[in-house]
């Protein structure tokens, strides 16, 4: 195999922030290669310098079949063959499948567009990787799997011999997946390299041939993927090593909290039943689409069922909206953080008592001026998250301390259940362990927890029941401790 | 066949024109004057002002921007413009492209300010609207120029025709420049790489920049067209009037914008075309003129000019609700 | 904390110095009071005592008004991440409703009526607005409709109902309390300065201490977050776009008593620069943030301007570009000091 790309030596730094310390890389043609590391590691920095958007700091050496450069600039990068394919995608929504893929033709100085030319190259493009996409559907309306394909194509249609993936399959179904997985296979035979950056490990290990480490800005190893597994892999990101045991605990005696008898919405799920008790820590896991957060809105007031009760404490809910929901003592973490848990550019305090607006409210309809620092003080202490200023966009905090003060806003509701849809997304593992610890203390204290989650190990470790979903029904349940991740995996997917 | 109708149905531009044919119907059916040519001549002079600045304001929306100052710049390019040509004589040629250049200049500063100082572009305009407004009037102390140079006084009129009745039409100034800006607007828009880098701009500017687009160079593009539209716009406004004077072009900038987006472009960038805005103006011209027709006062053209806009948005947003109904999160 | 003197941490003192900490603490209204100080020097050096001169403050005091109210109205709207294109159709559809009334019934009536006829012109005026408001909001928050479109279309709508009932004409000659609130003073404070605190302070206490108000700020950011936070996010938005136009009207009650006159197209120029002042005070255009603080302070150095410029004997028309200048400059500031080098 012939070596595509060498990188010696490379540091970078940002002001006082070392990002990047003296690492080396080689890509072979032809490999597919992994990088993982939490976040913050330095992974996006490395793809940076390789497509030329950073320079390396002095000393670096980037070697391109054999040619030599102390940094590159996007130009010279895409023409060496690299692509970059970001995990926004950088598609043009507006514009069309066509379009999209030959956008390198719209560069240069002013020029008529030769249409024929631009579907010329599209066709080709698809037809190289085996994709048949509509030319001329808007690229707003594919789905995210196809968009990716739009992605991968104008990659093809620019001669990649490397292809760089951030976090390709954030959000995918499994089959999507699948079908990404066996295209970058194909690539593979094309003699391409390709360049995963995923938080999925064990989707990492089912398709790369190696796999490099990075941590705090240095480089752990390369690996061959055939002598790790995601436990080694975790371990080598965080330097710790992370051990749950699956217990198993007696609830019987608990109360019924939540009661779900029948439930079924058109087009979302069907006849779905099941109970919760006190402190219990459910997990609800199935592929994206099966209809889990179809779900859980519906117990949250935001999507009414067709069909079937919903009892809570024996009472019958009929949620006209989440107000309600949230008055019954039900909520919601939804499974986007970024656009739907919480208000970004808004102050860390804003976020953590809008659910409580209405209660806080003193004489005159007024929110006294205690009460807001006194009520955030306390949910900042009790989460333990990590602020300098609770006046603060939330924005400035690290994923996994948003995390926390979403959870803070819903805990002030003082709710009997809490629903948490895909809690851990993009949050890494030394902080995923901190939001598990937050979510079993609840339970202990009583609150009925429903999780949500297409990680198997995390309803496996974290909950003590788990029901699978499939299509939209409840397919299957587990005992954790009297089962294998292999065994929901086959349930899931079947 | 059902699949074309399909694809219709989807764009906005089927929507308006399926309103404007009833309205055509029925203005035909009900009113003497509307359907002849010289109503049609009419009303493409009148709204041939409005009808380019359209054209240059659809170009800025359509690259994620907004600018409000052209009617300012088109005062400034108008009065510069006549007072040169008052004094030099001048002709055609050189009265454009003095226009144009006055309208390019004040485009650049607006892009520079919004490119280079990275403010919204809704403020620079405001503010830009204020500064060239507030420094013209200040400058010319309010003066209306009366006497314009004659031969641009008469205009042109190519092709005259005259029909039985004795009455002449021809193509004149307004109607000239409103197709040839339309036509260079939509050149720009769909055959050329910097009119698809624009479209590309407004959908996806992030992306646009890691392409390696430059986004100065277009935004220079766009706001200098915006300023080119104003200074044509200006002078054949000027030439309609017969005088030109500093106060009376300000203040029209929302009209302009109604028109815009009652076409179907998108505030949001990345969204419009040229056709579309052809109908939104036809829709407010044929509406303001067909009240008139059908006896209603003047004074209340303008409410229902209102209702019709408020009802058309209203109804654009339920049937996109629609759509989007079953797709639960919106 | 406990090292401050006493007159720091008790009494009206007290209150004061948190005011003008308050006031101080937010970078912009910093910049502002900077440059406010920095335009009352120059203009102290280049006019003389004139601008310091009771008339002058007074005749400062008898303007702000006017675009202060129309600016709050725009201001909440702009807070909600939207925005009201038709504060000043709305105000003079308002007036000259107030004005026809008072018109017609109040001259001949005496005492108990006298007065009575004021009050309901006055009601029926807000009643305007608060048709209006609750139709902005409708379209806006129910029916999904941008609000600068829903706004264009109901400022040209309410525009041409004005304009259809006055035929374009003014209606003139207003009962004198009415004309007061316009042209009075008490003890040396126009009445219209206190129409204007009587009204902000509400606004503040709205946006800074209330539920709803909480919510507008995280709606102005992100729409759907905050439903999801189990707000009724229609319903708060339906209430800014009430609140905006009560305001609307407000200010068309005070436009009318200034000129003791009403008409459809009056104050056509303030729309712009109600959106320039609020930006300048600190609102983001974009919608999540914005002070009422920082919109007074705004305020001031737009009148400040605007009567040295008098007092200088400057055309008005350079006011307005100086507006233009300061906001554009404003704005500028954060992006060079970071250009600079300067942490913010
Ligand atoms: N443009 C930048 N300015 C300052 N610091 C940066 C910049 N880009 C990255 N960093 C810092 O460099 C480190 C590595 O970041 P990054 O490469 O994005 O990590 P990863 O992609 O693995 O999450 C982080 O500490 C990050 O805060
Ligand atoms: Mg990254």
């Amino acid at each position: 195999m012939a070596t595509f790309l060498d990188l010696k030596n490379i540091s970078k730094r940002f002001g006082g922030v070392q990002a990047l310390t003296d690492v080396d890389l080689t890509l072979e043609a032809g490999e597919v290669h992994c990088l993982v590391g939490e976040n913050g590691s330095g992974k996006s920095t490395l793809i940076k310098i390789i497509s030329g958007v950073q320079p390396p700091e002095a000393g670096g050496v980037i070697n391109i079949e054999g040619r030599s450069y102390t940094h590159l600039n996007p130009v010279e990068s895409t023409r060496s063959g690299i692509q970059v394919i970001y995990q926004d995608l950088s598609l043009f929504p507006n514009l069309t499948v066509a379009e999209n893929i030959a956008v390198g033709q719209h560069l240069g100085g002013f020029h008529p567009v030769d249409w024929a030319a631009i579907r010329k190259i599209a066709e080709t493009a698809m037809a190289r990787i085996n994709v048949h996409l509509d030319l001329d559907a808007k690229v707003e309306d594919l789905s995210i799997a196809n968009r990716q394909l739009v992605a991968i194509c104008r990659a093809m249609a620019a001669d990649a011999k490397l292809v760089i993936m951030d976090e390709p399959t954030a959000s995918l179904t499994r089959h999507e997946v699948d079908a990404l997985l066996s295209l970058v296979r194909e690539l593979k035979k094309k003699n391409i390299c390709i360049v995963f950056v995923s938080h999925r490990l064990d989707e990492v290990l089912e398709v790369a041939e190696r796999v490099t480490v990075l941590r705090d800005g240095k480089k752990v190893g390369t690996y061959a993927a055939k002598d790790v597994n995601d436990k080694k892999l975790a371990m080598l990101m965080t330097g710790k090593e992370f051990s749950y045991d699956l217990k198993e605990t007696d609830l019987s005696n608990r109360k019924t909290v939540l009661s779900v008898k029948n439930l079924s919405r058109k087009g979302d799920y069907k006849n779905v039943n099941f109970d919760l008790r006190e402190g219990e820590i459910l997990g609800i896991t199935g592929l994206l689409g099966s209809g889990r957060t179809e779900l859980a809105l519906s117990l949250f007031g935001m999507n009414p069922p067709d069909e079937g009760e919903i009892k809570l404490d024996g009472k019958t809910l009929a949620l006209k909206s989440n107000r309600e929901a949230i008055d019954n003592g039900i909520a919601y973490v939804s499974e986007d953080r970024l656009t739907l848990g919480l208000v970004l550019e808004q102050p860390i305090a804003a976020n953590a008592i809008v659910t409580i607006l209405d209660k806080l409210k003193g004489a005159l309809g007024l929110i006294p001026l205690g009460a807001r620092e006194s009520t955030v003080e306390r949910w900042v202490k009790d989460l333990s998250i990590k602020v300098s200023n609770t006046g603060n966009a939330v924005k400035t905090l690290s994923g996994g301390n948003q995390q926390r003060v979403v959870l803070a806003k819903w805990m002030a509701t003082n709710p009997r259940v809490l629903i948490l849809d895909s809690p851990t997304v993009g949050v890494d593992i030394l902080a995923k362990d901190g939001i598990y610890e937050i979510v079993r203390g609840l339970a202990q204290k009583g609150v009925a927890v429903i999780m949500i989650s297409d990680e198997i190990p995390e309803v496996l470790y974290h909950s003590h029941r788990i029901l699978v979903m499939r299509q939209g029904r409840l397919t299957g349940e587990f005992e954790p401790h009297k089962s294998s991740e292999d065994q929901i995996r086959v349930a899931v997917n079947a | 066949m059902h699949d074309l109708f399909q694809r219709l149905k989807r764009r906005h531009e089927f929507w308006l024109a399926s309103v404007i044919a009833v309205l055509v119907v029925y203005l035909s059916i009900a009113t003497q004057g509307f359907l002849t040519l010289q109503n049609l001549f009419d009303l493409l002079t009148s709204y041939a002002f409005l009808g380019i600045l359209a054209a240059g304001l659809l170009v800025v929306l359509i690259s994620g921007g907004i600018d409000i100052s052209f009617t300012a710049t088109a005062s400034i390019a108008q009065y510069i413009t006549m007072l040169l040509a008052n004094k030099y004589g001048l002709d055609w040629f050189s009265v454009f492209a003095i226009a144009i250049i006055v309208g390019l200049v004040l485009g650049a500063i607006n892009a520079v300010l919004i490119d280079r100082l990275q403010i919204s572009s809704i403020i620079v305009s405001i503010a830009t609207l204020n500064i060239f407004y507030g420094l013209l009037v200040f400058v010319t102390g309010g003066k209306y120029i009366y006497s314009l140079p004659s031969w641009f006084g008469k205009g042109i009129y190519w092709f005259e025709y005259v029909d039985a009745e004795e009455i002449s039409y021809g193509l004149n100034l307004q109607i000239l420049a409103l197709f040839v800006m339309f036509t260079i607007t939509w050149l720009l828009l769909n055959r050329t790489n910097i009119g698809r880098q624009i479209y590309a701009l407004g959908g996806n500017r992030e992306a646009a920049q890691r392409l390696g687009f430059n986004v100065f160079r277009l935004n220079i593009l766009v706001y200098c067209y915006m300023g080119l539209t104003a200074g044509v716009a200006s002078l054949i406004q000027a030439q309609l009037a017969q005088s030109v004077a500093p106060t009376v072009l300000v203040g029209k900038e929302l009209d302009v914008l109604a028109a815009v987006v009652l076409g179907g472009a998108s505030l949001a960038g990345g969204v419009g075309t040229v056709l579309g805005t052809i109908l939104g103006l036809a829709l407010l011209a044929i509406m303001q003129n067909g009240l008139i027709l059908i006896g209603v006062s003047s004074y209340w053209s303008q409410f229902f000019v209102g209702l019709v806009i408020l009802l058309s948005v209203s109804a654009t947003a339920l049937s996109a609700r629609r759509k989007r109904k079953g797709n639960l999160i919106e | 904390m406990s090292n401050e003197p006493a007159y720091l941490t008790k009494g009206p003192d007290a209150v004061l110095m948190r005011l003008l900490k308050g006031l101080t603490h937010d970078v912009t209204n910093r910049r502002l009071i900077i440059l406010l100080v920095a335009l009352v020097v120059v203009f102290g050096l280049l006019i003389g005592e004139r601008f310091f001169s009771q008339a002058t403050v007074q005749s400062m005091a008898f303007q702000l008004p006017e675009l202060g109210i129309l600016s709050l109205a725009m201001m909440i709207t702009l807070v909600s991440g939207g925005l009201n294109l038709a504060i000043i159709s709305t105000a003079n559809l308002c007036a000259l409703t107030m004005a026809y009334i008072m018109t017609t019934h109040v001259p001949g009536a005496e005492g108990f009526i006298w007065v009575g006829w004021q009050i309901i012109a006055i009601c029926a005026g807000l009643a305007v607005a608060a048709v209006i408001g609750l139709l902005n909001g409708f379209v806006i928050a129910y029916l999904g409709v941008s609000p600068i479109l829903t706004t264009l279309g109901t400022m040209t709508m309410v525009k041409g109902i004005a304009i259809g009932m006055t035929r374009g004409n003014v209606l003139s000659g207003l009962p004198e309390p009415i004309v007061f609130i316009g042209n009075g003073t008490v003890y040396g404070i126009p009445t219209a300065m206190i129409v204007f605190a009587i009204v902000a302070i509400p606004v503040a206490i709205m946006l800074g201490r209330t539920p709803t108000g909480a919510a507008t700020y995280m709606i102005g950011s992100n729409e759907k977050a905050t439903r999801y936070s189990g707000i009724d996010t229609k319903r708060v938005i339906l209430r800014v776009y009430l609140i905006s136009s009560l305001l609307a009207a407000i200010a068309g009650l005070v436009m009318m008593a200034r000129f003791n006159s009403a008409n459809a197209s009056y104050a056509e120029s303030y729309l712009l620069v109600t959106i320039l002042a609020a930006v300048l005070g600190g609102v983001d255009p974009m919608g999540g943030f914005g002070k009422i603080a920082g919109l007074i302070l705004s305020l001031i150095i737009l009148q400040v301007i605007s009567s040295a410029f008098n007092l200088l004997n400057f055309s008005q028309f350079l006011t307005l570009a100086i507006w233009g200048t300061i906001l554009v400059a404003v704005m500028a500031v954060p992006n060079i000091r970071r250009r600079l080098g300067f942490a913010d």
